[in-house]
């Protein structure tokens, strides 16, 4: 009854059966993931699209390297890695389910030849006597054993933690539950930012779809502030927040602090300490090389103000006291960065104390503007990452279902015994599926020990 | 006693362990072997003491935290878990001559932080600061250590594996008598890994739950996680390997030795290379 159709699914089936595929996805999977680790991910840095040809970008984004490890072909061989997993389990279930529900009890030749620890006692005793002896020395140093007389021989077998041949599908499973937390972290979580003002408040977030999503409530920052270690090293970024319902402060959400690795939590989503700026404004004032027309000029902390000539500027770093950078200059300082109409960029310091050197730059270059710096407004903003994941417990479940299969299956065995008792001696033999070294030790120790009793008797 | 003394004399123990190892191969007499062992031991036991001195150094100058911070401290740390998982390896098994394979990645581990990097002790910057350091940074090592332990083993291997295929007319008495047999090597690698992949495993969820509770996401396809997931495929398909006809012997001993490979790219490379956010290894 071989249909060619039939065929078909059959060699499909046996294609997701088998090792091989296993350990070729698995190879794959590692040697392909590398791509992404060199190659940027997500909106790559304008330098390194630079560096490439256009040819090589082409090709790299129709192979979707860009953001691989979402692209059709990794997804696709992560779909066949579990498919190859539950075909596998399919196939090989039924047969160790067997094993463990219906265990062979009797031990005839056949398996006799199989297995790898086999000893044999002298006995002349009554075989009923003796038979009563072993069940209670097995039932006192390993396991009850399952008693069974066939043609005036007795049959003994006793077994250990056979359920433990299940780790392995346990592990397997942990897999698949991993990859459905995940999946539904895609598809009913999300990922995104806010930046908050000292003083400000957030209600509603830009997903990375351009969605906003509205929180159900508002966050307002009170206060954030960093703090230095004496070599300068920064010890703590804090944001001071406050969460609020219909305008009015929620009494346990009020002033919690956020810290880096200690979020806030509220109505299942997550607020983590990320980044922080200068949200203030920045004064200088712009005049001719003698000083004469002196303008003054206010630039935002977070964007750029451009000039009616076509340049812009803008502040990438201040500080209060320019000491910390330059041994032997004082005061405030503001590192900027200026662009000519032209396009050209230069990026320089501009001091408060130090009009002189403010005038030495602008002679230098010739015909620009001399630029003072008057300081700064202090009000940071803090950039915080928002998460909503209800996929995570999931994951974990998975993780710790993994971590149990794993355990059990390396370092748990299942152990079996088998007692012949006929024509005046007694047949031990045991294997065990997992670390055989182990077991002979075990095997040997308890064959002795069973041989002493069983003389000791007489 | 101060810990970077103490870390001096780990490191010249285990230089001389491994010498004493080297001279048990060349003249076959088993009290180098012996001497190799307890040396090997002394040095484990003097570098505990500076790990635990220089964690109460780091409080006495008030920055107190567990000395896994930087590059320096942890490359420390992993030639100590080296020492411990081969100890392990040792106590249960008793084949001293691995010692020869083995104590060379720990002294080299040694010596490149004694001499290379830079040993001051660094207050931790905000990211660092969490208990899941701690959790995340031992279960690494020590799986990283075990994957070590496995390739000085699996290079073992492949020398014996040659030579028995080489010359059967081996009447003589050679370096190769003192290996355990290529079987037993085999099964070794295998212990070692049975060793470490739990560890690796653990390893990752551990980083996975740190990462979701200080950013949000337990898996952002960071190079670091990357590289790290890729040395798990490795050693997933080395165990599965086991089961397969035609993977086992060489071919498994192969995927041990490039296993380690990418778990050392793991550790050093992706600072050294890549860009990512596990920073703290790159920083001289
Ligand atoms: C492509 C997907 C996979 C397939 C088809 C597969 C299949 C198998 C099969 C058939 C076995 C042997 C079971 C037995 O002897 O009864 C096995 C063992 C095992 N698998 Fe997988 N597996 C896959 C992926 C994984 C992954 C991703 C892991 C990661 C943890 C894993 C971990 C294990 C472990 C720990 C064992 C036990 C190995 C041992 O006893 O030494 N498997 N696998």
């Amino acid at each position: 009854m071989t249909t060619p159709n039939r065929n078909f699914l059959h060699s499909l089936w046996d294609f997701f059966c088998s090792l091989k595929l296993t350990m070729f996805l698995l190879i794959s999977l590692a040697v392909l993931s590398i791509i992404g680790t060199v190659i940027p991910q997500g909106t790559p840095p304008e330098q390194y699209l630079a560096q490439i040809t256009p040819n090589k970008l082409k090709l790299y984004k129709s192979l979707g390297f860009f953001d691989m490890y979402h692209s059709w072909w990794f997804i696709m061989m992560l779909t066949m890695l579990t498919a190859n997993l539950i075909s596998c389990s399919i196939k090989r279930l039924p047969h160790i389910w067997k094993i463990i529900t219906l265990p062979v009890t009797i031990m005839n030749d056949g398996l006799e030849k199989s297995l790898a620890n086999l000893s044999s006692i002298k006995s002349s005793d009554e075989p009923t006597a003796v038979k009563e002896q072993v069940v209670a020395f097995l039932s006192a140093e390993f396991a009850k054993p399952i008693v069974t007389e066939v043609d005036g021989a007795w049959h003994l077998f006793a077994q250990k933690s056979p359920w433990c041949r299940l780790s392995v599908y346990f592990v397997h499973l942990s897999v698949i539950v991993i990859f459905i937390g995940a999946m539904i972290g895609s598809i009913f979580g999300f990922k995104s930012f806010a930046n908050i003002p000292e003083g400000g408040s957030v209600s509603k977030i830009m997903l990375r779809s351009e969605k906003e999503l509205d929180l159900g409530f508002e966050l307002r920052l009170e206060k954030f502030s960093v703090a230095k270690y004496d070599n300068g090293a920064p010890k703590e970024f804090k944001s001071i927040l406050t969460v609020l319902e219909n305008g009015k402060p929620v009494p346990d959400y009020t002033n919690v602090r956020v810290i880096v690795n200690d979020p806030l939590t509220y109505k299942g989503i997550t607020f983590y300490q990320s980044s922080y700026g200068n949200a203030g404004n920045y004064f200088f004032t712009f005049s001719e090389l003698d000083g004469k027309n002196p303008v003054s000029v206010t630039i935002p902390g977070q964007s750029a103000v451009n000039f009616p000539d076509g340049s812009s500027m803008h502040v990438v770093e201040a500080t209060n006291d320019v000491a910390q950078f330059s041994p032997g200059l004082s005061g405030p300082a503001a590192q900027v960065e200026r662009r000519t109409a032209d396009g050209k960029a230069e990026s320089f310091v501009i001091y408060a104390n130090h009009p002189e050197l403010n005038i030495q730059h602008a002679k230098q270059n010739g015909s620009g503007p001399v630029i003072h710096y008057k300081g700064a407004e202090e009000l940071m903003y803090t950039g915080l990452q928002v998460a909503k994941d209800p996929g995570v417990e999931v994951v974990w479940l998975g993780c710790i279902l993994m971590v149990i299969g794993i355990y059990a299956a390396f370092f748990m065995s299942h152990r079996r015994i088998w007692v012949r008792i006929q024509d005046g001696s007694v047949t031990i033999g045991g294997n065990a599926s997992k670390n055989p070294g182990g077991f002979q030790q075990n095997f040997e120790g308890l064959v002795e020990r069973l041989k002493s009793d069983l003389t000791k008797e007489k | 006693m101060t810990s970077s003394l103490l870390f001096n004399i780990t490191t010249f123990a285990y230089l001389a362990s491994m010498l004493l190892f080297f001279v048990f191969l060349a003249a076959r007499t088993k009290a180098f072997g012996t001497a190799g062992m307890l040396t090997a031991y002394f040095g484990l036991l003097a570098q505990t003491v500076a790990i635990g001195l220089r964690w109460k150094e780091s409080y006495d100058i008030g920055v107190g935290h567990a000395p896994l911070s930087n590059l320096y401290e942890s490359v420390v740390f992993f030639a100590w878990t080296i020492v411990l998982i081969y100890a392990l390896l040792d106590i249960k098994y008793k084949y001293r001559v691995i010692g020869a394979f083995v104590m060379p990645f720990a002294l080299l581990g040694m010596a490149w932080a004694q001499l290379g990097l830079n040993t001051g002790i660094e207050p931790l910057v905000p990211a660092l600061q969490s208990n899941w350091l701690l959790y995340h940074v031992i279960t690494c090592f020590l799986g990283y250590a075990a994957f070590a332990v496995a390739c000085g083993i699996s290079i073992m291997y492949l020398i014996k594996a040659n030579h028995d295929a080489n010359d059967q007319k081996t009447g003589e008495a050679s370096v190769m008598s003192m290996f355990p047999p290529a079987r037993v090597l085999d099964d070794l690698n295998y212990q070692a890994i049975m060793i470490g992949f739990p560890l690796l495993t653990l390893g990752i969820i551990t980083g996975a739950a740190w990462a979701n509770y200080a950013w949000g996401t337990y898996w952002s396809w960071d190079p670091k996680e990357t590289w790290s997931l890729i040395v798990w495929f490795v050693y997933a398909a080395f165990l599965h390997a086991r089961i397969t006809k035609g993977w086992v012997g060489k071919r498994a001993a192969w995927l041990s030795i490039i296993g380690f490979a990418a778990t050392i790219f793991c550790y050093l490379g992706v600072n050294l290379f890549l860009s990512g956010l596990h920073s703290y290894g790159g920083g001289k």
